[in-house]
């Protein structure tokens, strides 16, 4: 081994990914998703660098990821279910009864939560779901921290044995630093599940005893001398004075105050495990301090379990309750518990371009063509790339992962018990259907709800990177799986009408829709399903595989705009001088999937020269 | 050593790489370093940010007015993030008309290269000819060689001395 140290730039994402295999995790098992989905491919990308045996998986959901990683765990091998914050209420189930029967090999499971949020559908804390799931929780805050704490994480898992939660949020996920590797460990475990029904089948008879046990523990991991609160005492120039940071807040935190050259002017705790908070950390605050400033994001975890009177943040308003808190916020907060000079009001963040579908996106023309043949429907959507059709005007509801089927029975059978019903054209993704819409079509079709689900296949999970689906045979690092295909499953729940198209054929595409329209309609009707099947133009493969056309938009423009606005391609613009439209040729891909858009035939294409 | 970067621009045109290949600049110069970046829904063409702390930082995100350097890859970006940088700071942006702050038709000069998305690294150049950053043109092009596929590396080394105006 030599001396000099191996100094990577790694997002934080890559540090935990590294620091898994650093630990001897031998089994990660995770369903990607925004800030999370990094650390299960850095795993991947990563592989050849582990020094034993290590099963990746994608799992189909993150129950699924937490239940896999679960029972590798009984066999006393290391293991990590990652997720992101919203994944935790897909795998609550088991991740609450986990908590009473605890884990034998480490087991980790990193929840990347998304305060703003970014990229998700709320900004809920997982420190706070630890909180009623009793699981101890750590709270990292620097992608360099967040890879140190794995191993020590895996210690403290496997002393308790119970199962532990590591919480980075956005600005650690997808922060990039400067981060030093170390050796894996060779563990050298051998699969051994010793049976024990009473703890791993525990029935109602075993769980007081179970949950007694895990109180105690609990009490126990508070004290771990590990884990406690750190102080950077100030220079007592602000006597009985205190602030509380843990997470990345912590980190903003330090630079302020360097920034304001207040680096030692008050006493600095760093909170690393929120949950289970030390009883020693809060004996101490409520004896020697009288006013305390709790940072943390999002909830006010900490501040909860303190219940100190002179405490402030989030429960009596002087930290805003909701929303990222980012420097500029974090300065007035600051400014105010101090008595510092307040600093200017930061005008409201402005979020620049909307984004939106990709050019030549094949959700962008499933969405036309649904909101033209059906003016007047109702369009559920759900979770992915796809929810930017609400830009086109074909998406009306996005809720959770798999939500669209169950909200579009729930609206058909609103309305039909009134009489008449709407068109109603549910659109999911290939990966989503898998995650979660499968039980809910079987449902809509016993429950005789009669809509139509179109399942929007780009053979990829797109919003995320392109992590590979499971009609694709592709497992997580690369080799072949079996391929699950969509139609059989789709068939064995009970839909009489199924039909595939590629979206591109725009006019075969509307047709199939009427026939839908019919099907539901039809005396013996239900549930009808298209699949719109066209690759992900960020695969590279598919952009070869597509005839690339030069598209242009001539004279006989009459800038209606329609292109533009309705349509909404990234490439299509209106031109500042000729205040016709213009496409973009940087950003065109030649699709010619505009070109019925326009009322008046100005779009054209020819072959490439 | 001490210096905070914006790298702003919308998604597709390289804020991502940019950002890394300044933040691996300063890895190879053993200076600690700390980046923020935008990844999800705002990639899909929206107005994206990344932001790089170089030196004895603790945290990735830069405060309101202590910017030192601004590279915006998306002109009209400037309304959203102008105010990170100190009214000192130095501001370059890849635009083909006049206004605010050091320009240049990173966008043209890229399209001659053979690829528009090369802007990133042109705009590059001229911030390191402009000596605007912590890093000399050879720790850019040690950090490229480390980042770029091999079969790209011809070209984005053309880009960053495109823009040097080499
Ligand atoms: S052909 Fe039309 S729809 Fe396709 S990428 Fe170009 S402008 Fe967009
Ligand atoms: S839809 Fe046709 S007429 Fe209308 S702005 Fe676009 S190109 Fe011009």
């Amino acid at each position: 081994m030599s001396d000099v140290k191996d100094i990577q730039l790694l997002m934080g994402n890559e540090a935990m990914g590294r620091g898994l295999i650093e630990a001897g995790c031998q089994i990660a098992a995770a369903y990607p998703g925004t800030p999370s989905t990094e650390i299960l491919q850095a795993v991947i990308d990563r592989r050849a660098e582990a020094v034993e045996p290590l099963h990746v998986e994608w799992s189909v959901n993150e129950k699924i990821a937490f239940e896999v990683a679960l029972a590798a765990s009984y066999t006393g091998k290391r293991a990590a279910a990652i997720m992101k914050q919203v994944g935790l209420n897909v795998a609550a189930d088991p991740f609450m009864r986990t908590a009473y029967l605890g884990v034998k090999g480490g087991l980790l499971a990193i929840v990347a939560d998304d305060p703003g949020p970014h990229s998700s559908q709320n900004e809920q804390d997982t420190r706070l779901f630890c909180l009623q799931a009793r699981v101890p929780v750590l709270d990292p805050a620097s992608p360099a921290e967040a890879k140190e704490m794995i191993p020590a994480a895996f210690a403290l898992s496997e002393q308790y044995e119970v199962a532990v939660v590591l919480r980075p949020t956005t600005r650690i996920c997808h922060a990039r630093q400067n981060v030093e590797l170390g050796e894996p460990v060779r563990l050298e475990r051998r699969a051994d599940f010793q049976k024990d029904p009473t703890r791993w089948a525990a029935t109602p008879a075993f769980l007081p005893a179970l949950h007694r046990k895990l109180n105690a523990k609990l009490a126990q991991i508070a004290r771990e001398p590990a884990w406690q609160p750190r102080l950077a005492p100030g220079d007592g120039s602000r006597p009985r004075t205190a602030l509380v940071a843990s997470g990345i807040v912590h980190g903003h935190l330090v630079d302020l105050l360097g920034e304001l050259g207040l680096d030692k002017a008050v006493d600095l705790f760093q909170v690393l495990m929120p949950y289970p908070l030390s009883p020693d950390f809060i004996a101490t605050l409520h004896r020697d301090y009288d006013h305390i400033l709790v940072l943390e994001e999002t909830y006010p975890v900490i501040e909860l379990q303190l219940a100190h009177p002179g405490a402030v943040g989030k429960q009596g308003g002087a930290v805003p309750r909701e929303g990222e808190l980012t420097p500029d916020i974090l300065h007035q907060v600051l400014a105010d518990f101090l008595a510092l000079p307040r600093p200017p009001e930061v005008p409201a963040e402005r979020r620049g371009r909307r984004p939106s579908l990709c050019p030549g996106c094949p959700h962008r023309v499933s969405f036309a063509v649904i909101k033209q043949t059906f003016p007047k429907g109702i369009f559920p959507s759900d979770i992915g790339c796809y929810t930017l059709g609400m830009n086109l005007g074909a998406v009306h509801t996005v809720h959770c992962m798999g939500a669209c089927i169950s909200q579009g029975a729930g609206f058909y059978q609103a309305y039909a018990q009134d009489g008449d019903f709407p068109t109603v054209v549910v659109t999911i993704g290939d990966s989503t259907f898998f995650h979660a819409g499968i039980p809910a079509l079987i449902n809509a079709v016993i429950q005789k709800a009669r809509i139509i689900v179109m399942i929007l296949d780009n053979a990829t999970t797109a919003m995320t990177g392109g992590q590979p689906v499971p009609h694709l045979g592709r497992a997580a690092d690369g080799g072949a799986a079996k391929a699950v295909a969509i139609e059989p499953l789709v068939r064995a729940g009970g839909v009489d009408f199924l039909e595939v198209c590629d979206p591109y054929d725009q006019p075969r595409l509307a047709e199939l829709l009427r026939l839908a329209d019919a099907h539901i309609r039809a005396p013996e009707g239900g549930v009808a399903v298209i699949i719109s099947r066209h690759g992900c133009l960020m695969e590279p493969s598919v952009r070869r595989g597509q005839e690339s056309f030069l598209v242009t938009i001539n004279a006989a423009c009459i800038a209606c705009r329609k292109c533009v606005d309705q349509f909404e391609c990234p490439a299509l613009l209106m031109d500042a001088e000729t205040g016709k439209a213009l496409v973009d040729q940087d950003r065109c891909v030649g699709c010619g999937t505009c070109i019925p858009v326009c009322p008046v035939a100005a779009i054209v294409k020819e072959k490439r020269p | 050593m001490k210096q905070q970067i914006i790298v702003s621009g919308i998604g597709g045109q390289g804020v991502l790489f940019l950002t890394r290949v300044i933040a691996q600049a300063a890895v190879d110069r053993g200076i600690p370093v700390l980046t923020a970046e935008t990844h999800g829904m705002a990639q899909r063409g929206g107005t994206v940010l990344s932001t790089i702390k170089v030196g004895d930082f603790h945290s990735p995100l830069i405060r309101s007015g202590q910017a030192d350097v601004g590279l915006l890859l998306w002109e009209a970006n400037l309304a959203v993030h102008q105010g990170l940088l100190k009214p000192e700071g130095h501001l370059l942006i890849n635009a083909d008309k006049p206004g605010p702050g050091m320009r240049v038709d990173a966008g043209g000069l890229a399209r001659e290269l053979g690829n528009a998305v090369l802007s990133n690294l042109v705009l590059l150049g001229l911030a390191v000819r402009e000596g605007a950053l912590f890093c000399t043109a050879a720790d850019c092009e040690q950090a490229i060689r480390t980042l770029a596929p091999e079969k790209f590396l011809a070209q984005n080394l053309a880009a960053l001395h495109r823009g040097m105006g080499m």
